[in-house]
């Protein structure tokens, strides 16, 4: 057998300008990674306001019927959304529901938003109930209404509580994004793939595994610094 | 700082490990005759040359195969994969042979050993129907190909620097990117001369074919690097059916469907 280990060595610098330099092909991974940053930041925006708004008509229709429908239709939404795999997902909004769309990308997004929609009502109602009564009898005896308790009383104590799952789901969110081939569009995973198509070797695929890792541990550090920002006035 | 070395300790590590991985055996004529079975790797949304019908892998290249498997007295068991996945699995040797309409390519002699050619073809244009262009337009045109085929590298600029698609969309195969052609998403699909005609027939009422030919390519199967046993019997199977006609024949017969 030959020496594997000094050809990988000798070899590497050669594989590594035909899988990154050689056609310009780090410009390819650069678009990829522009667009796969566009899908997680718009999905991400997307998937908060979902959430933001289901999550606080679930809190509200908790304690009041006349509500019930729209806690039904919350209660589908996120049966359907968390029962099915993004992939398909992804595939009726392209083929089926956006079929009239010239481009791929704003489904995608739309398609992750509404998908990461259903994923951050859960974790933001499970830290606005984890927010005590008390908080709200003690606003709404101050005399600010409902919507008033919950905006200044409620969720920002709620935001510290679900601020590490909702990280987590960012994270996740930023990874599930590699998908998005499916339709066409040249995300990094795609870019990377492509590559590999042409080199016939794995190099690019290592390539965007690092960038993929770089880019989570910025966010969990940033994650990190926020949390510990919000916490400085906690007296625990 | 110490995170970064970790990491990085970890991706040589992945790279040591995959170069180990790319040491299989290679599967020569006489062992495949031990196993019993010769193994084929194809992507089969590739009509009339490899497509599923009743839920199993048919066309021109399985019954090719199945005339090679005879000639060997072996048994053939197809896998079916993404189709710029053939060329590195036979690489790897993790299947005998590939069959699946590949084009002989510089760049692909390097990673296996072709056949000789058994198939002569062209990529043509496939466009909605009315609509004309020609080479000249592809400038401005989005062209939708199948990943990693000679479409998609013609499209890419890889043929010719001058001959460049404004935006090339890649699908995992070329009846998947017709449906966006249908659906007015890109201008036109770029495929195989076959391949081409069996989308057209499919949906004569929305698509047609532009009569260009945009290059000159032939087919081949192909081997591990190496291999030379087994290629001189898939050649002489091949010289076989060609001499006898056999390949237009089942061309013919894959065609109609």
């Amino acid at each position: 057998m030959q020496p594997v280990l000094l050809n990988a060595f000798s070899d590497f610098g050669e594989t590594l300008y035909e899988n990154l330099i050689a056609e310009d092909r780090y410009k390819m991974i650069l678009g990829g990674l522009g667009n796969t940053l566009l899908m997680a930041i718009g999905a991400t925006l997307i998937g908060v306001a979902i959430g933001l708004v289901i999550a606080i008509v679930k809190y509200f229709a908790s304690d009041n019927k006349k509500l019930w429908i729209l806690d039904k239709l919350c209660d589908v939404y996120i049966t359907v959304i968390r029962g099915t795999p993004i992939v398909v997902q992804l595939l009726i909004m392209y083929t089926a529901i956006f079929a009239a769309a010239s481009n791929g990308l704003p489904v995608a997004i739309l398609a992750f938003g509404i998908n990461s929609g259903a994923y951050v009502a859960e974790i933001i109602r499970g830290g606005i109930f984890a927010v005590d009564k008390g908080q709200t009898e003690a606003g709404r005896s101050l005399g600010l209404n409902k919507l008033q308790t919950m905006r200044h009383i409620v969720l920002p104590q709620a935001f510290k509580n679900f601020l590490p799952a909702l990280g987590n789901e960012f994270i996740a969110l930023l990874k599930e994004t590699s998908v998005a081939g499916y339709i066409a569009v040249r995300d990094l995973t795609k870019a990377a793939d492509l590559i590999r198509g042409r080199t016939f070797n794995s190099t690019s695929l290592f390539t965007v595994a690092l960038i993929y890792l770089l880019l989570v541990m910025v966010m969990t550090k940033g994650l990190k610094i926020l949390e510990r920002r919000l916490s400085k006035n906690d007296k625990r | 700082m110490k995170k970064f070395v970790k990491i990085m300790a970890v991706i040589a590590a992945m790279g040591v490990m995959m170069s180990f991985a790319g040491c299989a055996s290679t599967p020569t004529a006489s062992k495949v005759k031990e196993k019993g079975v010769i193994t084929m790797a194809t992507n089969a949304a590739f009509p009339p040359f490899e497509y599923l019908k009743d839920n199993k892998v048919s066309g021109v290249d399985v019954d090719v195969a199945n005339e090679i498997a005879k000639d060997l007295g072996v048994k053939l068991e197809i896998k079916d994969m993404e189709f710029d996945m053939v060329i590195p699995s036979v690489k790897a040797g993790k299947f005998d042979f590939g069959a699946a309409g590949i084009t002989i390519r510089e760049d692909r002699l390097k990673e296996v050993d072709f056949s000789v050619e058994y198939v002569k073809s062209s990529q043509y244009m496939v466009v909605q129907k009315g609509k004309s262009f020609t080479k000249d337009d592809l400038a401005n045109m989005v062209i939708g190909v199948q990943q990693g085929t000679t479409g998609d590298l013609y499209a890419s600029g890889d043929f010719d620097e001058d001959v460049k698609a404004k935006e090339v969309k890649q699908y995992k195969s070329a009846v998947e990117a017709a449906g966006d052609l249908k659906l007015g998403r890109i201008d036109a699909v770029i495929v195989d001369e076959l391949p081409a005609k069996t989308i057209v027939e499919g949906a004569a009422d929305k698509l047609e074919l532009i009569d260009e030919k945009l290059t000159e390519e032939s087919y081949a199967l192909c081997v591990k690097k190496g291999n030379k046993t087994l290629l001189d019997s898939i050649n002489k199977t091949l010289e076989r059916l060609m001499n006898e006609g056999k390949i237009d024949e089942y061309v013919i017969n894959h065609m109609g469907k």
